[in-house]
């Protein structure tokens, strides 16, 4: 559990987050995420992002699936109790081809979501620092990692000039624990809503 | 980047000028407040069914399939009917979220969030039906294959209604995971503006710490993507393997090739009549007439009538293969327990015609394709011809065996078999009603994504875009 230093920059709009990201960039800091309310395409790319390989561990998920089918049903029914089905053959690869297909799609579909869960962190009662509760809404957030000699102010105002609304340093935890969102503090104010 | 421009001539997928901010709060609005009198009383309704259904299987359980009017023949009565029933409404969920964003179709983004949460609420349903059946239920686990001290008895995997057990199984989890997975950042977006501690820290939980950093959002796309390409060969496999259940018993009237594309495009039919039933109602007592628009409507309607016609030519191939095999039993079963209005059953295969073929068929004009009320009252009778569809092909076929004297007498439900089928819609609804209180029924991270090439608002901004030059449009919109 180590705090980090960040300054935050927020921007409403993604036209002047891609010039402010490849900026940054080239000013030679290092950001260290964008949080964004939904899929920026693109976005991983303008950030030097490498492309995922959660595609590749769900095709051997799929054929762990297929593999799995068919030796388990070929033993049964060869092997540890070949039954006699209308004399038919033991070994009916045709009539095993469903099951098969069912356990692929399964593993690939079930191995690649826990994946995807342990990669980005995620499950119930995991707790992680939000720079910004808006980030989730209409922000698209950039955080940027200091290093010792990395003067905040500056930084501030190079994020401002690029079209940044809001900056903020921030130090924070970089990791997740466990957590409960309730003992936050709350960002919007109690507040009445007419039933629709 | 990607191109920020369409063309003006297709319509907006959301109509009003709106803001990413402004989609959270009309999506979000439901949840944040007091349901309506209307939401009580339709919840309390949906309960009320359900425990009328709990009652019905509890008399089921307790005293044996006899509570049920099964006889000699008809093995497969209501029970089966509903089964097959149910899992082909969930079939629409699946299409619209795997199959139309593998087809890149823009506009199922307004309607995939409940549309899935429909197929996992029917497949729900569905399952109740042959676990009930087997009478014995507290011996449902026989069905599963593990290493048992009976034997080993082994499950037969040579068997379609084996399948139908991985079929049905795999089809829940895969479609589960895809929901839950898509659900995980809205469920962030509600947790960040959570303005009462109990709500913080429920959707706290159920988010599992979503941040929406750009590496995850890369991964979550890729997961979809990868869900969306395994759940659409799986659908076609699922309710394949359902026809098999059929197609490979040597029944007249069951023993058909084309069942499994016939009834895949059945399933797709009536699933889409219930996402029509479903979305009319949803948008209009959320007011989400912006986000599911009428072109949205329209669109299904489209899917309607497609399907529909596929499902007619299916009924007139099988009628004409009863004629051309000039096999006596199967010519029985089409031209007679069928077709002829005044035989027994006669009168259940003309309201599947009715409902399903004919009546569809005004969605070829874009006035009846664009009203509401001819919608939803058009999504109400196709699910009720496609109950019919399943009844006929299950009961007909049944009534009258290859000899007379296993004729059995006429087949109608008891009160306790009616009584299940009202308790799976009381499930249904019930989960619903919930769905839609507590879960963002629209799909708020899509719709963002969406909103700047075909909000009206932007649409409407680009006639400046459509004036241009091409060479300047490309200089200025081509990746570089």
């Amino acid at each position: 559990m180590a705090k980090k230093k960040f300054v935050v920059g927020c921007f409403d709009d993604e036209a002047v987050l891609f010039p402010a990201v490849k900026k940054v960039r080239t000013a030679g800091y290092k950001i260290h995420d964008v949080y964004t309310p939904f899929a920026v395409h693109g976005l991983d790319h303008a950030m030097g992002l490498r492309e995922t390989s959660l595609h590749t561990a769900g095709f051997i998920y799929g054929i762990t699936g297929t593999t799995t089918a068919i030796s388990a049903i070929s033993w049964i029914f060869t092997k540890d109790w070949p039954l006699n089905i209308g004399g038919k053959p033991h070994f009916a690869l045709p009539a095993w081809i469903p099951i098969m297909f069912e356990l692929t799609v399964l593993f690939a579909a079930v191995g690649m979501v826990l994946t995807f869960c342990y990669l980005c962190q995620l499950a119930p009662f995991v707790k992680k620092h939000h720079f910004h509760a808006r980030a989730t809404d209409d922000l698209f957030v950039m955080v940027i990692e200091c290093t010792d000699k990395t003067n905040t102010d500056d930084l501030q105002a190079f994020l401002s000039s690029n079209g940044a609304l809001e900056t903020k340093v921030e130090v924070a935890e970089d990791g997740w624990w466990l957590g409960r969102y309730d003992k936050d503090e709350m960002p919007f104010e109690e507040k009445q809503i007419v039933a629709a | 980047m990607h191109l920020k421009y369409e063309s003006q001539l297709r319509e907006p997928l959301v109509y009003g000028d709106k803001t990413y901010k402004q989609v959270t709060e009309d999506i979000v609005r439901p949840i944040e407040a007091k349901p309506t009198k209307l939401w009580y009383v339709g919840f309390y309704i949906a309960v009320a069914l359900l425990m009328f259904g709990v009652y019905s299987v509890y008399r089921e359980v307790t005293y044996g399939i006899g509570q049920w009017n099964l006889n000699k023949t008809v093995g497969w009565g209501w029970d089966i009917t509903n089964f097959v029933w149910w899992v082909g409404i969930g079939h629409a969920g699946t299409l619209i979220s795997a199959i139309l964003l593998l087809f890149r179709q823009g506009w199922r983004t307004g309607v995939n969030r409940a549309a899935e949460a429909m197929t996992i609420f029917a497949v729900m349903c569905a399952g109740q039906f042959p676990i009930f059946h087997m009478g014995r239920v507290w011996m449902a686990f026989f069905v599963l294959p593990y290493p048992n001290s009976r034997g080993p008895l082994w499950v037969n995997f040579n068997s379609p209604l084996l399948w139908d057990v991985f079929a049905i199984s795999t089809y829940f989890t895969v479609s589960l995971l895809f929901w839950y997975s898509g659900l995980i950042p809205d469920f962030a977006t509600v947790r960040d503006r959570a303005f009462t501690k109990l709500r913080k820290r429920l959707y706290g939980i159920a988010s599992f710490g979503w941040t929406g950093s750009t590496k995850h959002w890369q991964r979550h796309e890729s997961l979809s993507l990868v869900l969306a390409g395994l759940s659409t060969p799986l659908v076609l496999s699922v309710h394949t393997i359902v026809s098999f259940d059929f197609a490979t018993s040597v029944i007249p009237g069951w023993h058909t090739t084309i069942f499994p594309p016939y009834f895949v495009a059945g399933a797709i039919f009536s699933g889409f009549a219930m996402v029509q039933t479903l979305m009319i109602i949803v948008r209009k007592v959320f007011a989400m007439e912006d986000y599911v628009t009428i072109g949205h409507i329209e669109a299904m309607n489209k899917v309607i009538v497609l399907t529909g016609s596929i499902v007619g030519i299916a009924y007139l191939t099988e009628l004409f293969m009863g004629w051309y095999s000039q096999n006596k039993y199967e010519g029985y079963t089409f031209w007679y327990s069928r077709a002829y209005l005044f035989s027994p059953y006669g009168w259940s295969y003309w309201g599947m015609m009715a409902c399903n073929v004919l009546s569809p068929q005004i969605f070829w004009f874009r006035k009846m394709r664009r009203n509401i009320f001819v919608t939803f009252f058009m999504s109400i009778i196709v699910n009720i011809g496609m109950w019919f569809e399943r009844f006929v092909i299950i009961v007909t076929s049944l009534y009258r065996d290859y000899l007379p004297s296993s004729w059995s007498v006429y087949y109608s439900p008891t009160i306790w078999e009616i009584g299940f089928y009202a308790g799976t819609f009381g499930l249904f609804f019930t989960c619903f009603f919930l769905f839609a209180k507590y879960f963002p029924v629209i799909a708020i991270a899509e719709i963002k994504y969406v909103l700047k090439t075909t909000g009206e608002g932007y649409k409407n901004q680009m006639t400046k875009i459509e004036d241009q030059k091409l060479e300047d449009f490309v200089h200025e919109h081509a990746h570089h």
